[in-house]
């Protein structure tokens, strides 16, 4: 069976380039431009898997992260976050809002399928 | 001279014969949008008097040339009779009222000659070339010149 | 999606995020730095950084990388956007917007306006605005922001080894097996997160020979159990030949939210136990094959957001949804629309000519189906509305270089932004502004220095706005300056043969002179604004989008153009007249009122002029058939009907008619495309009858001056120019 991935950007083109990253590593995918939206896809699509962006408008993914966390049913649903920079004080942040990893941007299909096999059961 | 056209395919064209004043006028047939009877036109303010107005094609608003008042031929008493050639100038569209479309015809490049000196006035800078065909001159028509707006900013 | 496809979805989110960027600029140059607009820009700007990113656009990274640097260390109130540093802001965002075109036109960009702006950009972080700025600084925060990484460089989640105690080992470089042994004490945060210890696991099993032992000393008895807390310390030895920093990858996730201790195996650490927390050796070992499982049973107190995702600080209203369509799709439907409004009132004209007698369901009909075709044109027509904004946004741009290459201060003030104009207007407005601006800036505002002795602020504000008025849509823009030098004007006009040297002429009729073709006032050709282009240029533009300029000045205070549009290209409220027998309308939007001359009020001024005095003024009166040349001029206008109209300058004017026929909404058909300008008419509309009637345009109409019985003569040059 396919993972289910929930792909959350507020950038089209990133958006489009997490699409075709994902499915061609064999995921299934559902996108969303911000963390409001990607809390309205969560309950319909059950991802297996999410991945956010950070800087969005609305909601940004911390306040995302700790709105899917504040769900009990999603306590251990994996998290990846999607950074430019992999300082410290990202990871830390990112960390305590409950993400549970991160993918460092430019990320290129095998980037993110070691990122995702390192979170969840493929 | 069929022998030549026979050579040079290239240079056949195709143009619409008409009349104005009982003379023989011609257009390139790829210029011509449609042709349609005469519907009377609204008058434009300022326009030049061979500009007979504006009419409604479609939705779309065209300027109607009378041939005969633009090539000096005295201005034309429009009826039911007559016939406006809808033609394109380039971006632009125009109806140009005549007396009556008589054929189309296919003829050689090569046979379009200069326009001879005797005639003179807008006839002579209308009229960018002639052909006989069956012992009739017709007159080439410089669809460039016709219409005033391609005259604005001259004097 | 195709690799091009994304690359071209790219620039187009660019242009949005190009937008959004020029906009939080304007709100921090308006002095309301806030955090969300802080946010907003920075996030545009890493947006755009991403993005280029991925595709490889190195010298785009590179420079936005530079710009989002600055933008973060002012979010963070590191650093102020004023003075200099938001002027240098500025051009940083102007230069990321060539930058992004050129890239889109995979053409090479000029490199050293870039490195300038860069090493400018590092300044601004090296010398905070607050701090001292003698030294050379290095780089204000290393952490936040590290080199940058070109797309090439190899994936690394590059941890300092200051964590964890354990300094950095030298991987196994030969290449050779090494002996690792790890101990990962997963914390209640490991689990919080997500993390799962078996994926950890596999993955270090891929790596090598793995061994698991589960150390369960610590795990309480059940009661006493905290469900969320991780108990079981993992003791794991890899025999592997990769280095120590891939097995730190692995962990990277958890790292710092974990006890976690790698060491490598030599014979010195094989000699001494390991350091373990309190009391903690031996225990029970266990397979590692379960991991623990997240327990179900919670009291914890469930806040869920889900339900109320506003009530979290965002952005403003929620993006609407929209999808992108061929701008001639939507032509082609609002032609067809246009033609069924015509079709339509053909019909209830026809109906009306058949005489039904009353109560046969058909008038009623009618009625509905007016409604809903001008319904359906007014919606349709509203898709090709679009806010000025963007073509603001642009104008800024204009300012900045024009006063740069002006040597003046000038700033751009705009207000109105969200007022919708049609699509082809906003793009056709953007040369005759650009013009205007140059024009303002180069001619309108004076040197600093003079500003200055005039008791004015050293920088000239510009000030753009947009907002509807009276059906129409008005852009006007102001500027501080000095004024129209009326007198040089005059003179100019004079010596250019344009006017004659005795002709008395009022203000406003001196200031229109400059949109008299040929016109400029500058000695020298300026490489701003003299460049051929005069405001006669801008001025028939405008007319072509069917709309009017006009311009006020005051000695000292500055001038004002106003530019005044049509709301649509395509519907207008009019009076529909007759006028020696030709069909006529008059726009609704001028007309103050409908009056019939008595012979009390009509006067007779000089030889051809006749006046209608209305409430103590006198208004001249304009025979619309002698002013359009459908007949002779009139003997005389009493009991005539007169339409009193008001134009756009405020000047008025009675035009006689023959007969009010109707007033009704009509389609606007314009004559440019196939013609060109008539002078005194806007533009043209079909009637239900199917015959075309001429649009009167009030302000050229009300501009001209009373005909004389000949009508054919020319006319002054002045009277000719403000009417071409």
């Amino acid at each position: 069976m396919k993972l289910r991935v929930l792909a959350v950007d507020d950038s089209r083109t990133m958006r489009g380039m997490l699409d075709a990253a994902l499915r061609d590593a064999g995921f299934e995918v559902r996108l969303a431009e911000d963390g409001i939206e990607g809390l309205e896809r969560l309950n319909e699509e059950m991802p297996d898997i999410i991945i956010t962006d950070i800087n969005m408008p609305r909601m940004d993914g911390f306040g995302f992260i700790e709105a899917v966390r504040a769900e009990r049913r999603y306590r251990g649903l994996p998290i990846l976050v999607l950074t430019t920079e992999s300082a410290p004080e990202l990871k830390a942040r990112a960390r305590n809002a409950g993400a549970t990893g991160w993918i460092v941007k430019p990320f290129d299909e095998g980037k993110l399928a070691v990122a995702i096999e390192r979170v969840a059961t493929v | 001279m069929t022998d030549a056209a026979e050579q040079h395919p290239v240079s056949r064209r195709e143009i619409v014969s008409f009349r104005v004043a009982n003379q023989d006028f011609c257009i390139d047939i790829g210029s011509v949008r449609e042709i349609r009877g005469w519907t009377p036109t609204t008058v434009l303010p300022h326009a030049p008097p061979y500009v007979t107005g504006v009419m409604n094609l479609r939705g779309a608003v065209l300027p109607v040339v009378d041939l005969s008042a633009r090539l000096g031929l005295g201005p034309t008493e429009p009826s039911p009779r007559h016939v406006i050639i809808i033609v394109m100038i380039e971006e632009m569209t125009a109806g140009l009222l005549v007396d009556a479309v008589s054929d189309i015809l296919t003829v050689n490049g090569e046979e379009i000659k200069p326009t001879p000196d005797v005639a003179a006035g807008p006839a002579k800078t209308l009229v960018e070339g002639v052909l006989a065909i069956d012992e009739r001159l017709i007159r080439l028509i410089d669809l460039g010149r016709v219409f005033p707006d391609h005259e604005r900013g001259e004097p | 999606m195709s690799m091009n496809e994304l690359r071209e979805g790219f620039f187009q989110e660019c242009e949005d995020l190009l937008e959004a960027l020029s906009d939080g600029m304007a709100v921090i140059d308006a002095g309301n730095a806030d955090s969300d607009t802080l946010n907003a820009i920075f996030r545009a700007v890493h947006s755009i950084k991403g993005g280029a990113a991925a595709f490889g656009l190195e010298a785009l990274v590179e420079f936005s990388h530079a710009f989002e640097n600055v933008l973060d260390a002012a979010r963070a109130d590191r650093l102020t956007l004023q003075g200099e540093a938001l002027a240098l802001c500025f051009r940083a965002a102007d230069r990321l917007a060539d930058l992004v075109a050129d890239a889109r036109a995979d053409q090479p960009s000029d490199s050293a306006a870039s490195a300038t702006l860069i090493a400018g950009l590092d300044r601004l972080l090296g010398a905070p605005s607050d701090a001292p700025p003698a030294a050379p600084a290095p780089p204000a925060d290393e952490a936040v922001a590290p080199a940058f990484t070109p797309l090439s460089a190899p994936v690394s989640f590059d941890l300092p080894a200051k964590k964890g105690g354990a300094p950095a080992a030298a991987p196994d470089a030969a290449g050779g097996m090494s002996h690792y042994c790890i101990r990962f004490a997963p914390s209640r945060e490991t689990y919080a997160t997500g993390n799962e210890p078996a994926l950890l696991f596999r993955a270090l099993a891929a790596m090598g020979d793995l061994s698991v032992k589960a150390d369960l000393s610590r795990v309480p008895p059940l009661l006493e159990m905290a469900w969320d807390e991780g108990y079981i310390i993992w003791n794991l030895t890899l025999h592997t030949r990769a280095g120590e920093d891939r097995l730190r990858e692995v962990f990277d996730f958890v790292e710092g939210a974990c006890n976690l201790d790698i060491r490598r195996l030599d014979a010195a650490t094989l000699a001494g136990p390991q350091p373990g927390p309190a009391g903690a050796p031996g225990g029970t070992a266990a397979d590692a094959a379960a991991a623990p499982a997240p327990a179900t049973p919670s009291p914890a107190p469930d806040t869920v957001a889900t339900d109320e995702p506003a009530a979290r600080p965002g952005q403003g209203a929620p993006a609407r949804a929209t999808i992108r369509v061929d701008l001639e799709r939507v032509d082609r439907l609002i032609n067809l629309v246009g033609e069924l409004v015509i079709n339509q009132a053909m019909l209830s004209q026809s109906i009306d000519e058949a005489n039904l007698p009353s109560g046969n369901g058909v008038d009623s009909a009618m009625g509905q189906l007016r409604q809903l075709s001008s319904e359906l044109q007014e919606r349709v027509m509203a898709i090709r509305a679009q806010p000025v904004k963007p073509l603001f946004q642009r104008m800024s741009r204009i300012v900045r270089e024009a006063g740069h290459a002006s040597a003046k201060l000038a700033r751009l003030v705009t207000s109105g932004e969200a007022t919708e104009v049609d699509k082809t207007v906003i793009e056709r407005l953007a040369d005759p502004l650009t013009h205007m601006i140059r024009n303002a800036i180069d001619h309108g505002l004076e040197s600093p220095e003079a500003r200055k002795q005039a008791g004015k602020p050293p920088e000239g504000i510009i000030r753009l706005s947009a907002g509807h008025r009276s059906g129409r849509v008005v852009i006007e823009l102001s500027d501080d300056g000095a004024g129209i030098n009326r007198a040089r004007v005059h003179e100019t006009a004079v010596a250019r043969g344009l006017i004659a040297p005795e002709k008395d002429l009022s203000d406003e009729e001196i200031d229109n002179l400059l949109f008299m073709p040929g016109f400029s006032t500058s000695p020298e050709v300026s490489a701003l604004s003299g460049r051929g282009v005069g405001m006669d240029v801008v001025k028939s533009e405008i007319q072509r989008l069917g709309g009017r300029v006009t311009l006020a000045s005051m000695p000292g205070r500055g001038t004002t153009v106003t530019i005044s549009l049509p709301l649509t290209l395509a519907v207008l409220e009019g009076m529909v007249v007759e006028v020696a027998g030709e069909t006529l309308v008059v726009p609704t939007t001028a007309l103050r009122e409908t009056l019939k001359a008595a012979a009390a009020d009509v006067q007779r001024i000089g030889a051809h002029g006749w006046f209608i005095a209305i409430r103590g003024g006198f208004v001249p009166i304009v025979d619309l058939g002698a002013e359009l040349g459908f007949q002779p001029g009139p003997e005389g206008f009493v009991g005539r009907v007169l339409l009193l109209i008001e134009s756009g300058s405020g000047r008025r004017a009675a035009l006689a008619v023959d007969r009010v026929l109707d007033q009704r909404e009509v389609v606007i058909k314009g004559l440019e495309n196939n013609y060109g300008h008539v002078p005194g008419i806007a533009a043209a509309t079909i009637l239900g009858n199917g015959r075309i009637a001429l649009i009167i345009d009030p302000d050229e109409i009300s501009a001209a001056p009373a005909p004389g019985p000949g009508a054919a003569a020319p006319r002054p040059a002045l009277a000719t120019a403000a009417g071409a």
